[in-house]
């Protein structure tokens, strides 16, 4: 019994942290059809950044939250770079895009590699939640409901974004019909730049968050970036309702399979999505077939 | 000089290059390092026919790859013969490939992206956490290679030679295929897919048996690799390597002859012999990729034969312009 319900509160962090990373996966690939394969660095390098700033930078130890804001800014000016320099010129090209964003994970892992080198890189969980939640024989982290309760605030705000505000409807106009949304005086390629810097923090952000519990070493990205992809294709792109199911279908999986069928884990994994994928092309909560 | 002859010219000069290779050649490493020029040249081939010609950008190709490598060595690690290997590796790369097709075919573009990936990451997953079929992360190792006719094939001569009779097979099979009118009829679905059905051309069939012509050379390919390194493990059949093929055909040019071959020679020269002295060879790599898309964004051969006719252009003044409206007819013609 304890053994399950340990299970099921890892599974939630997981997915938790899953929807911090996927959601600006699904939105960028919903509304600039760009399937960004660098998704998995802006991911590791948030997480180096933000050990590199919590951990004693110049001397100068920061606090564990200055260090992720600190760290999230830098990756989402980062994302700006990538959007408006390199795949502002490319619209549309899908080889090369696909080029261009594995060329830059490949440039960051060995930037990674360079700066931080092999060996993985411990994130101390922040001492103000370092206790254990006791309840009977059960023990859980208070860092891990910690992520829970950041990963459902944060979807809160994102929906509160995309559902309430002027900004958020125009998103949503881009990614159900491009055209028609600059047709009617909406300026499309500046939502790009939003959405894409937008997006490059939120993985960035889940990256640090996520250092204390997955740790960071060489080849987290590419751990990463199928697990968003396998959560976005699940839960349909561009819907924000679809990455959060997603997350948790793909944490609990992820998660259970590890501990049940450690040989079969990662087919157990991508099963599901196959399975959606035949049966409904567009995701569980999709708007279009991509 | 018009670009047909050219290209028979270049043509014959790179045959002549790639048969007196070992002569030419420092040693026996760079012998190595063409050899494995040459396998990859024949598994970006086979991507090119789908990614290329076919519009259809698969990145879970070195699942299949790696597919025909594992059951070569598992063949071989339970006591069958090198026949009967090769013979199930081939089938079960093709089989793989079939069952790829069936299921990623329900999509094009940025879905069928995703699927194939998806279904390389499945086949890596199995190859990592089977344990007792796949050996892990320890892989499986091999003990020897086939002998063609007799012949051992042991030394690195003798495999290069091995590989080039394949390579030159798998050149020509792509090259008349391309050219025959299913090669033509994938172009069409490629760039007009509806049009194609309305014309009564059955356009799954048709990228169907693109699949299995590029799911063959890859097995074919995935054979070559494991008799060459003699070892397989999860670490050829990644994500990395199935993104590291797909940018050796876009680099060189996809949906042209000669670029898979250029892509695979610039990503092996960098991986094996500038990674002998610079350390961030890695680093290298994606700083090349980004310049092609931002210099070059068709690919390299492509791109390279644009420079060349504008620069010819320039050169030949008004002499080569009478000269001029029948190349570009021509090259234009030439897909």
């Amino acid at each position: 019994m304890t053994f399950w319900l340990l299970l099921t509160v890892n599974s939630i962090t997981f997915g938790g942290l899953l929807f911090l990373l996927a959601a600006g996966f699904s939105l960028i690939f919903g509304l600039m059809r760009i399937p960004n394969l660098t998704h998995g660095s802006l991911f590791m390098l948030g997480a180096y950044f933000g050990a590199t700033f919590a951990g004693g930078y110049l001397s100068m130890t920061f606090n564990f939250w200055v260090a992720v804001l600190i760290a999230t800014v830098l990756v989402a000016a980062f994302g700006t770079v990538i959007e408006r320099f390199l795949l502002r010129q490319l619209p549309g090209q899908q080889m090369a895009q696909v080029l261009v964003t594995l060329g830059i994970s490949f440039i960051v892992a060995d930037f990674c590699l360079m700066v931080w080198g092999g060996d993985p890189v411990r994130v101390d969980t922040p001492p103000s939640l370092t206790g254990f939640l006791r309840y009977g024989p059960l023990v859980f982290p208070h860092y891990r409901l910690a992520v829970i309760a950041i990963a459902v605030a944060a979807a809160l705000g994102l929906w509160l974004l995309l559902d309430r505000t002027r900004l958020g409807a125009m998103i949503r106009a881009g990614v159900d019909d491009p055209d028609m949304a600059r047709v009617v005086g909406i300026r499309v390629s500046q939502l790009f730049t939003i959405v894409f810097a937008l997006g490059a923090g939120l993985a960035a952000f889940a990256g640090i968050i996520g250092a204390p519990i997955l740790s960071v070493y060489p080849g987290l990205d590419q751990d990463m970036l199928p697990l968003a992809l396998v959560v976005v294709i699940l839960g349909g792109s561009g819907s924000l309702l679809g990455s959060f199911v997603g997350s948790i279908v793909i944490g609990f999986i992820y998660n259970f399979g590890q501990a049940l069928l450690p040989e079969l884990s990662y087919f157990v994994l991508f099963l599901p999505m196959l399975v959606v994928l035949l049966v409904r092309p567009q995701g569980l909560f999709g708007r279009f077939v991509p | 000089m018009s670009g047909m002859g050219a290209r028979v010219i270049a043509l014959a000069v790179g045959f002549v290059a790639l048969v007196t290779l070992p002569y030419w050649m420092p040693g026996i490493y760079y012998i190595n390092v063409s050899s494995q020029i040459l396998f990859s040249s024949i598994f970006a081939l086979g991507l090119n026919v789908l990614a290329g010609y076919g519009g259809l950008v698969s990145l879970g190709h070195a699942g299949l790859f790696g597919i025909a490598a594992y059951a070569t060595g598992y063949m071989l690690q339970h006591g069958f013969g090198h026949p009967v290997a090769i013979l199930t590796a081939l089938v079960s790369g093709l089989a793989s490939m079939a069952l790829y097709a069936v299921l990623s075919l329900r999509a094009t573009g940025i879905g069928f992206i995703m699927i194939t990936l998806a279904l390389g990451e499945i086949i890596w997953g199995l190859a990592y956490r089977w344990i007792s079929i796949t050996g892990g992360d320890n892989g499986i190792n091999l003990h020897g290679r086939p002998q063609p006719f007799g012949i051992a094939i042991n030394t690195a001569n003798s495999f290069y030679y091995t590989t080039l009779v394949v390579f030159l097979v798998a050149f020509a099979a792509v090259a008349v295929f391309v050219r025959s009118p299913l090669g033509a009829a994938l172009m069409g679905t490629r760039d007009q897919s509806r049009r194609m059905t309305a014309l009564g051309y059955h356009v799954w069939a048709i990228r169907f048996w693109a699949c299995m012509l590029s799911g063959l050379l890859t097995a074919v390919s995935g054979v070559l690799f494991v008799y060459y390194t003699q070892f397989i493990s999860p670490q050829a059949l990644d994500l990395t390597a199935s993104a590291e093929v797909l940018l050796m055909v876009i680099s060189g040019g996809a949906g042209t002859l000669l670029g898979p071959i250029v892509g695979a020679a610039l990503v092996i020269v960098v991986k094996s012999v500038v990674s002998g002295f610079l350390e961030r060879w890695n680093m290298l790599l994606g700083a090349i990729f980004v310049a092609i898309v931002i210099l070059m964004p068709e690919g390299l051969v492509p791109g390279t034969a644009r420079l060349w006719r504008l620069a010819w252009r320039k050169a030949g003044g008004r002499a080569a312009r009478e000269s001029e409206p029948k190349a570009v007819s021509k090259a234009e013609a030439k897909p």
